[in-house]
């Protein structure tokens, strides 16, 4: 990706909240984006993620030029390749933990018994196995949380983007959602980038990212 | 996709059933408003135009004073003598049938049920002339007139509130200071608009001057009914009874008219005109109505969406296309249409029904109104779930989650 631009708003009011942004993430990296809000990290997660389009500039996802998508192609690539995590949750009320697991899958028309399974095994995975028809509004915070990343990691995806994912949730509930993301990373190979500021998730990132005033201001990597 | 869209908008709508029961309610009152008030509406026209045709459409009522139906205007005023119309039916070729007519109000008492009827005198032909059917025993004949018996013939009304439930043929009666015995019972006419003619004796006017009133001079007739020849112009008619009538009341050519002339005809095209500015009055309540449905079924639409922006969002976030979230917020809401429509259809239905029966007006299933009501409130329905649904679809994905 270089050059990356994202202006909000026409002339003398636009807002360049990205200002042209060279990165390369690498298949199977862990990274975490940082920088004092409104430094744009968000909005470089939304247009890496295909949530947002940038104004200018290109972008190459495994090839594809993302720029040159139109919605519905950049839809399928959401549906095929990336999962989100966001820190509102954002799962569909009043809805089983299940169903929203499954929502994915049912826009991937699989069937009703596959989908099941699949559902059943990412909630398991992330550790709740018993949680199956409790709706968001009978869960925890760290709960729900967790369905957001089953349903982010249900369709199996090369990438997945958390914006803030333990923002709304205490230390130790952040704890298990990081090792969570880490044992994705490290036994699926899944790219994983999270957006935070809190330094604790950030320390189990190998390669840090610092945004501010929509540049890039540091890169470096951990050993 | 078509499949998956539709599981998806039904497990949409069990979710929420409580917007789904608000969506379905606008439509459904909409929808049965606007036919229940059509189809009662057309009920009353056709009670209207029924009773118009069961008074007769060639009758013309002859009556002394110089305006209709104004009491008072016939003070003083001499009323007619049967000579009157004899000569009239005498004269005037385009007469089909002529009978006088006396009219007085008596009690009538029956057993221990009194009331106050109207009784009406006059001869065999008074049935033909007013279209009364007989519905039961027989009516009273030329030999009646002359021998003055004392029988008479009812209405329906007379017979319900002077027998109940009893057979009324055979049975004596005391209208004022005689006895009379009932010997035919008359058709109900029915009552919407016009007064109830039910509510009527009619008997041999021999025998009402002889036996109730006393015969106390010629002038007895306070009214004269005529039926005209099929195909006759009414207004030359009336010419030509207004020109003996004058004669024989020895009008000077500076004096008014002391009588009047009722046609039927007049008034049924009067009423008619009238029944059809009501069916239109009708109608434009019915555009209202519908038009404040369809209001109300957009603002249901509206808010909903708007509310559903944020779950937009979360389908496109995690790779539903524009076209699968519209597909399901389509089905969603032709559903909610149809159902809302189907509910409001058998709603109004059964309520027309039974208003039909409490109001006394036929019931008459308009097939139209029915289908226009239901497709407008179903392409308002679609119309204002499907429009706003694709502003959101067409957001970015993360502008729609942004949306609370």
């Amino acid at each position: 990706m270089n050059g990356l631009t994202k202006t909000y708003g026409l002339g003398d009011a636009a807002f360049q909240a990205l200002k042209g942004i060279d990165l390369t993430i690498r298949k199977g990296e862990f990274v975490v984006i940082m920088g004092p809000s409104g430094s744009g990290k968000s909005t470089l997660m939304n247009v890496l993620g295909c949530l947002d389009t940038p104004t200018s500039g290109h972008y190459l996802y495994e090839g594809i030029a993302v720029e040159t998508l139109d919605a519905d192609q950049r839809s399928l690539l959401r549906r095929y390749a990336l999962g989100f995590i966001f820190q509102g949750f954002n799962l569909l009320a009043r809805t089983s933990a299940l169903e929203n697991v499954e929502l994915p899958l049912l826009y991937r028309g699989m069937s009703r018994k596959e989908r099941h399974e699949k559902a059943t095994a990412a909630l398991t995975a992330v550790g709740l196995p018993t949680k199956l028809s409790s709706t968001p509004g009978e869960l925890s915070g760290g709960q729900q949380q967790r369905v957001a990343i089953a349903r982010a990691i249900v369709t199996e995806p090369s990438t997945l983007f958390a914006d803030e994912p333990t923002g709304n949730l205490d230390s130790v509930t952040t704890r298990d959602i990081i090792e969570i993301l880490t044992r994705l990373n490290v036994d699926r190979g899944i790219t994983v980038l999270i957006v935070t500021h809190d330094e604790n998730v950030a320390a189990c990132a190998k390669r840090r990212v610092v945004i501010k005033d929509g540049l890039v201001e540091s890169d470096s990597t951990s050993p | 996709m078509i499949w998956n869209a539709f599981a998806i908008a039904v497990r949409e709508i069990s979710r929420n059933l409580t917007r789904a029961f608000l969506t379905v309610l606008g439509i459904f009152i909409g929808v049965a408003s606007i036919i229940t008030m059509v189809t009662l509406g057309e009920g009353a026209t056709l009670a209207v135009k029924a009773q118009i045709s069961s008074l007769g459409s060639n009758l013309l009522t002859l009556r002394p004073g110089a305006v209709f139906g104004q009491r008072g205007s016939s003070v003083g005023v001499p009323s007619f003598t049967e000579r009157d119309a004899e000569t009239l039916g005498e004269q005037i070729a385009s007469i089909a049938a002529i009978a006088p007519v006396r009219m007085a109000s008596l009690s009538t008492i029956y057993l221990s049920n009194a009331r106050a009827s109207s009784i009406t005198g006059t001869t065999p032909i008074y049935f033909q002339i007013n279209k009364w059917s007989l519905a039961e025993g027989r009516l009273f004949k030329e030999a009646d007139l002359r021998s003055g018996s004392a029988v008479c013939v009812i209405g329906n009304t007379v017979r319900v509130e002077l027998f109940g439930t009893e057979n009324p043929i055979g049975a004596s009666i005391r209208i004022g200071r005689a006895s009379c015995e009932v010997i035919g019972l008359l058709a109900a006419k029915g009552q919407a608009g016009m007064g109830d003619q039910d509510d009527t004796i009619i008997m041999p006017l021999s025998s009402m001057q002889r036996r109730l009133i006393g015969k106390t001079s010629s002038h007895d007739i306070n009214q004269i009914s005529i039926s005209a020849v099929e195909g006759t112009n009414s207004l030359d008619l009336i010419a030509d009874i207004t020109q003996i009538m004058r004669q024989r009341r020895n009008l000077q050519s500076n004096q008014d008219n002391d009588f009047n002339i009722f046609d039927t005809r007049q008034i049924a095209e009067t009423l008619g005109s009238t029944t059809q500015l009501m069916t239109m009055l009708l109608a434009a309540v019915a555009g209202v109505s519908l038009l404040v449905g369809g209001i109300g079924i957009m603002n249901i639409m509206l808010v909903s969406v708007t509310e559903r922006t944020h779950e937009i969002g979360i389908r496109l976030a995690i790779g539903a296309t524009a076209s699968e979230v519209l597909l399901q917020f389509l089905v969603e809401a032709v559903t909610l249409s149809c159902i809302g429509g189907i509910v409001g259809i058998l709603i109004a239905l059964g309520l027309c029904y039974g208003l039909a029966q409490v109001i006394k007006v036929p019931f008459n299933f308009n097939t139209q109104i029915n289908v226009i009501a239901f497709a407008f409130s179903a392409v308002v329905g679609v119309l204002f779930g499907y429009t706003p649904a694709r502003r959101a679809a067409k957001l970015n994905p993360i502008d729609a989650l942004r949306h609370e």
